[in-house]
Parts: structure tokens; sequence; C-alpha cells
């Protein structure tokens, strides 16, 4: 295994996690990784930060009353344009 | 006119992740709270135009992000359009993995899970200039793919590209400034290069 290998690699991290990767590209990678633990680890460790920034960024709790509020718009004419709504 | 009755079984469910996504644009609950209200309104009315088979939550959300840029952008502080800081790749894994901090024992996820608060990772997301921020929203906490956060915010698919890599670098230097402050990732991790201010 080169550095290049481990640049080359490193070079489309974003784009595995983000799973845009081609076929043969992913095969490429998935390759390197099975035979370089520094790439492996440094992977790891960016599709657990993702895992986690998604996990700590929705979890919020709406605020009582609006889906109701949400509901109410469906059942009348809001804008007075003779449509629901 | 959309049934209110198939809208409201169908589309009812995404309320609460779209009121979490809303929150981190708007960055206030009563504008939130009425981007969402407008999310709906639009997608009711619109929903005779919707055709069975496409995806419904991608739906929703272009019509979330498009009613925030075209309603709700005004009344945000900040610019739209800001350049970030030039960080350094993989700025808070080089920091982490050579410290005790990320121990063999547990996975590197329980130790995040454990070192950056909700607030903080909220918070890092949110101080992204807007133009960084809804990339990696829509990437990273929503899971859109490129291609539809490229269309949703009618952008190349590079363009989507490097700004999400952008942007993330930032909010991991963020991130591990938050951790820094509270002492639970040190100095000595040391900044090899940029501090994050050398580059426009």
């Amino acid at each position: 295994m080169t550095m290049g290998d481990c640049n080359e690699t490193l070079k489309e991290l974003e784009t595995f996690l983000d799973g845009e990767l081609s076929d043969a590209a992913l095969a490429d990678i998935r390759a390197h990784l099975g035979d370089c633990p520094n790439c492996l680890e440094a992977f790891d460790f960016h599709a657990e930060l993702k895992a986690v920034i998604a996990a700590k960024c929705k979890n919020d709790e709406m605020p009582v009353g609006l889906l109701s509020r949400i509901e109410q718009c469906f059942q009348a004419d809001l804008d007075g344009d003779d449509r629901i709504g | 006119m959309a049934d209110p009755a198939t809208f409201a079984d169908q589309a009812m469910q995404y309320a609460p992740q779209l009121y979490s996504a809303a929150l981190r644009m708007t960055r206030n609950q009563a504008d939130a709270e009425d981007l969402v209200q407008e999310t709906y309104l639009r997608a009711y009315r619109g929903f005779g135009g919707f055709s069975e088979g496409t995806n419904l939550r991608a739906w929703l959300y272009r019509i979330l992000t498009n009613a925030f840029i075209n309603t709700y952008r005004s009344r945000q502080r900040r610019p739209v359009e800001s350049d970030l800081a030039d960080v350094e790749d993989m700025y808070l894994y080089r920091r982490l993995s050579s410290l005790d901090t990320i121990a063999a024992s547990r996975s590197a996820e329980d130790q995040l899970m454990d070192m950056l608060t909700d607030d903080e990772v909220k918070q890092a997301l949110e101080d992204l200039p807007e133009n960084f921020r809804l990339p990696v929203l829509l990437a990273d906490v929503e899971g859109f793919a490129y291609k539809e956060i490229a269309e949703m915010l009618d952008i190349p698919i590079g363009t989507v590209m490097s700004r999400l890599h952008r942007g993330r670098k930032a909010m991991q230097k963020a991130l591990y400034d938050f951790a820094h402050e509270r002492g639970l990732a040190g100095q000595s991790a040391g900044r090899t290069t940029s501090d994050g201010h050398d580059h426009g």
C-alpha cells in the first residue's frame, strides 16, 4: 500500500459517507479500507460523527398545539379566496 | 384540491422532523412554527400536483426550504451569503485521535455522544452561514442526496459538494472548540497548521 492510495481514499471520504460513489469507486475504497487500519479508523470516526450530528440535531420537541394549528389550516378558508387553506 | 384526510394521513407524520429542520434554519421557535405551518399550507394547496410514487418527504422538504428562502430569510439578522475561514481537513479527527479521549475500548460514536451536548451540536450547525448551513443540514441531518439538495437549493451539484466540504470542516472546528472550552479536549493536541483564520 502506498501513501497515494491513502490520499486517494481520503479524498473520497465524504462522497463515500454520503453514499454518492459509483459501484466501481465504492469497491476500490472498500478494498483499501480492508487493508489500511489508518484510513478505516478515519472513515469510522467520520461515519460516527455524522450519525451523532444527525441524532443531536433532530430531537427537538414540537411545541404543544402546533399540530392542531396545522390541521386547522386544512379546514378553513384562511385568506378568503374561496379555497380551503 | 387535496382531500384533507388523505393529505393528513400521508404528510403529518413528517411534522416533527420538519419542525426540527425549521428550527435549524430560522434559529428561533416562533419563526420555526410559522415556517412549518406555511410549509403545510403550501403543500396542502399543491398536493393535487404531487405525483404518487415520488418521495413525499423530499417534496415537503423542498417546500420547507423554498418557504424559508423566500419568506423567512429576510428576517435573519446575518448575511445570506458569507464566506468561511479555511479549516484543515479532518479537523476534529486529527485533534481527537492523538488524545486519550478516543480510547480504544469505546466506540468513537459513544464518546462523541458523551463529549458533545445536543445544544453544542445544534449551535455549531446554526452558527454556519446560511449558504453552508442549509447543505449541511439537508445532507448530514436529513440524509438527502446531492442531487436532491441541488434541486432544493437551486445550485449545481459541485457547489453542494464544495459547500458541504467547507461547512463540515467549520462545524468540526466549532465542535472541537466547544469541547476544548469545557476541558474535554486538550490543547496538547496541537494546532499544527491552520487555526482557522489564516485564509479568507
